[in-house]
This record gives structure tokens, sequence and C-alpha cells, in this order.
């Protein structure tokens, strides 16, 4: 019998995170990339891998996302530079620390770690916060990757085709690229991000721009990812501009500063009034960041959905087409469960957890 | 001219006032020394003396990767690097 054929578009942690497991589940694979693998959000991201609880689909989604990185990372640290360094969600005053210990009840409600940390317990973890604050929730099984060589390394598992192209039309039974070539398939996914809409116009995908600045090296300034409790609030539900304090150690001592979102900015120009409010909002929490210098800042493009999920599965009008994108900030944590989706529901046998939540039927009307 | 002392990796060291931090290294070794190395271990120094190469890093009052040549030295200043500055 001969093998079952996809072609995926987009070569960035999500699609080569599908690549792997539709290679691994018997599909031949081809991956059509316009510019380099892991290139695009994946390299613009900061790399975190996060267990968030502010929906049950979020956190079925990136629950068992994280304990799929937890196994990949174990199994090989060094290619993913996976370090399980946990995050801590500062709490600004008693009502967050408040929500904090609701939180605890939740995570271990579903397995996960999750400890509620006084004032004291917080300063003993990261010195470097300012003082006042009243504790915060920390979540152990968090953890950090590098995403592009991750992607790299998923892509490297299939033993698939690589076509360096940029894809013109998504067609019933394959793809047609820019140089006219035309390339069939038994099915397509499209995984290209916040640009779905280039070869699907109709996906209610929008580009939400963020700016991320990285500093010289200063191993122990933090040891977890930190974050504010605001940061769901203030980055993910706002359909404004909006800053949220968010710095992440990396693994050569270096910290990335994030975090800001901006809706419909097209053009990918550092804006140093959003960069601006965006360390001035980190500077609250930790004013020694102030001492650190940086080397770099840059910008790019999450895919954002009306209801903050991704879309994953069959796009409802177009028979052989399925979608893995609209992952907004947390690409990077759910890109292994959204292979493991993608691919159960492709080769209909059982995912690990309920795919409804993230069908893209739910923003087609019934026909 | 007047003159300043400061502290060359716990050392006091009286200079001019008005010479870079880079400079007062120089003069107290009369030597190119190692003022920092690379992320393979590789010896840096300072190199262009005008705030461009980032080779002259040194930690300054505790506050890691200042640039030597940028920075004019003061009364009391703590400069350290290499073994000192990781202690």
């Amino acid at each position: 019998m001969s093998q079952s054929h996809v072609i995926i578009i987009g070569g960035g942690i999500v699609g080569t995170a599908c690549a792997q497991r539709l290679a691994a589940t018997g599909w031949r694979v081809t991956l059509i990339e316009r510019d380099t693998i892991g290139s695009g959000a994946t390299a613009a991201g900061m790399g975190q891998v996060v267990a968030l609880d502010d929906s049950p689909a979020e956190f079925a989604l990136t629950a068992d996302s994280q304990r799929r990185w937890h196994a990949l990372g174990q199994a090989n640290p060094l290619v993913h530079e996976y370090t399980p360094c946990g995050t801590i969600w500062v709490a600004s005053d008693d009502e967050e620390l408040a929500m904090a210990a609701a939180k605890v009840a939740n995570y271990h409600a579903a397995g996960l770690h999750a400890e509620l940390l006084d004032a004291a317990a917080l300063y003993r973890h990261e010195p470097n916060l300012r003082p006042g604050l009243p504790g915060g929730l920390r979540i152990a099984g968090d953890a950090v990757v590098y995403p592009s060589r991750s992607a790299d390394w998923l892509w490297q598992q299939t033993g698939g085709t690589l076509i360096h192209a940029q894809v013109s039309a998504i067609q019933a039974g394959g793809v047609t690229l820019a140089d006219g070539r035309h390339l069939s398939a038994d099915a397509v996914v499209l995984a290209t991000g916040s640009r779905a809409r280039d070869l699907v116009p109709a996906l209610p995908i929008r580009p939400k721009k963020g700016h991320l600045v990285i500093t010289d090296r200063y191993p122990g300034f933090i040891h977890h990812q930190v974050a504010e409790m605001g940061y769901v609030k203030n980055a993910h539900l706002a359909d404004v501009d909006s800053v949220a304090f968010n710095v992440q150690p990396r693994a050569t001592g270096q910290i990335l500063i994030g975090s800001c979102r901006q809706y419909d900015i097209h053009t990918p120009e550092v804006d140093p009034v959003m960069l601006g409010q965006m360390l001035q909002r980190c500077l609250e929490f930790m004013p020694a960041l102030a001492n650190l210098s940086s080397l770099r800042v840059w910008t790019g493009y999450r895919a954002a959905t009306p209801d903050g999920q991704p879309l994953i599965g069959p796009h409802p009008q177009q028979p052989g087409l399925w979608l893995a994108t609209g992952h907004e900030g947390l690409g990077i944590t759910t890109s292994l469960g959204t292979a493991d989706l993608l691919a159960a529901l492709m080769n209909h046998t059982t995912p690990a957890i309920d795919p409804t939540p993230y069908l893209p039927s739910r923003f087609f009307p019934a026909t | 001219m007047a003159t300043i002392t400061l502290f060359i990796n716990n050392h006091p060291y009286t200079c001019d006032a008005g010479n870079s931090v880079a400079g007062a290294i120089a003069q107290a070794h009369q030597q190119l020394v190692t003022t920092r190395q690379s992320v393979h271990g590789m010896p840096r120094t300072a190199v262009c003396g005008m705030g461009i190469c980032f080779e002259c890093r040194v930690t300054i009052n505790g506050v890691a990767h200042q640039l030597a040549c940028q920075t004019l030295v003061a009364a009391g200043m703590q400069v350290t690097y290499g073994e000192a500055a990781d202690a």
C-alpha cells in the first residue's frame, strides 16, 4: 500500500511538530518553507513552555504540551536547550495573591505542581524584584527551550522532503508554488502563523506585533521566568495595545525582556514609544534591570484569534485542507499538543485531549 | 591635575581624574591585561578605546558588563574583572 502524502506549509515550530507526528504515524511528508526552518515567529518569540489555567481549553492544551516538552527536553536537553526553570507569576496586590491561591487548587486538580509563595518566599527565589510585593505563584514544571533548534530537530526526525519556496495557492489535492509548479498531496496542512490569511483570506487571524529585548550575560540575575499575574489580563484579552512585565533567563545567562502587543501594525520596525512603555513596565517590577546592558531589540508577529484559542483541525469548507495556526503567544508551548491533536484527527485515532475547543469549524456558520 | 584613588581588583590605584577606567587599568599594569573572557574562554582586552568593540567590559561598583573605555574614573570606584569579578 502506498503511503499517504501530506504537504505542510510553514516550517515553524508548529509545522515541524506536525511533520514529526505525521511522519511517525506513517505519512510521507513534504514541508514547504519560504525562509529557513524555525525562522518567523518561532525565532522571534521567547521560547517559553508554560501551563496556563486561564480557560479550560487553554489549560488542557498547555498542560498536555508542557508534559510533552518535559519528555522531549529530558531526552535531549542539549538539542533543545531545555531548562526546567519554572515560572513565577508575581502578584501586585492582595487581590492578585488571592487569585494565585485559587490557581494552586486548579493546577493540583490537573496533576501539575503549583506553589503559593508568600513575600519571603518570593524574594528568596527572585531577590531582584522590587520591594513591597505580597507574593506570587510558582509553577515548577514550566521551562525554557530554544525553539528554532527544536524546530530543526523535529524536522530532522521526519525523513521528509523540504522545499524552499513560496506557496501562491492551495487547491483541492495540492498546492501551486509561486514559480508555477504544482504539487499534489492527499492532505495539505497550513501552519504559517500570522500569515495564514495570505492563502486562506477568510480565516479569523490577526497579526499581533510584539517587541523583545535581549541583554548581555548576567548569570543568576533571575532564576525563573518571571511575569506579572496581570499578564493574561493585560496581554491576551485586551483588544488595544498593551504591555506586561515578562522576563526570562536564557541558558547563556542572557535575559529576554518582554512583552508588548499591538494589533494591526504591519511593519516590522522597532517602535521606540512601545519599547519604552514595555521597558518602563518591566522596571516597575524589577528596577535593577536598568543596570543591565541590552544587545538587541527585535519584533515578531503572533497569530491571534477572536477567542484566544488556536485553529487545529479540518477547514470546514475546503476538503483536504487542515489548519494548525492561531497560537497567539503560546505557539512554542502548544506546538507539541497541537501536533498530537492534528495527527489524531487526520488519522481518525483518539487524541490525548478533547479537540472540540480548537476546531476551526467554531468560526464557520453551520451549512 | 587633581588625582583620585580607585580600586582595581581590590588594589588601590591613584591616577589623574579624567582618566578612563580602561586607561587606569593599562597604567596600573603597564602591560596588556585580560579584562574578560569570551564565551569559549578566549582572552579579551580593550581594543578600540571608543565604545564600539565591547571588549573592555568590566564590573564597576558591582554592575557587570560596563565599558571601561567609556567610563571615567571616580574616587572610591570599585573595578573588578577576571576571577575578582566572579568572586
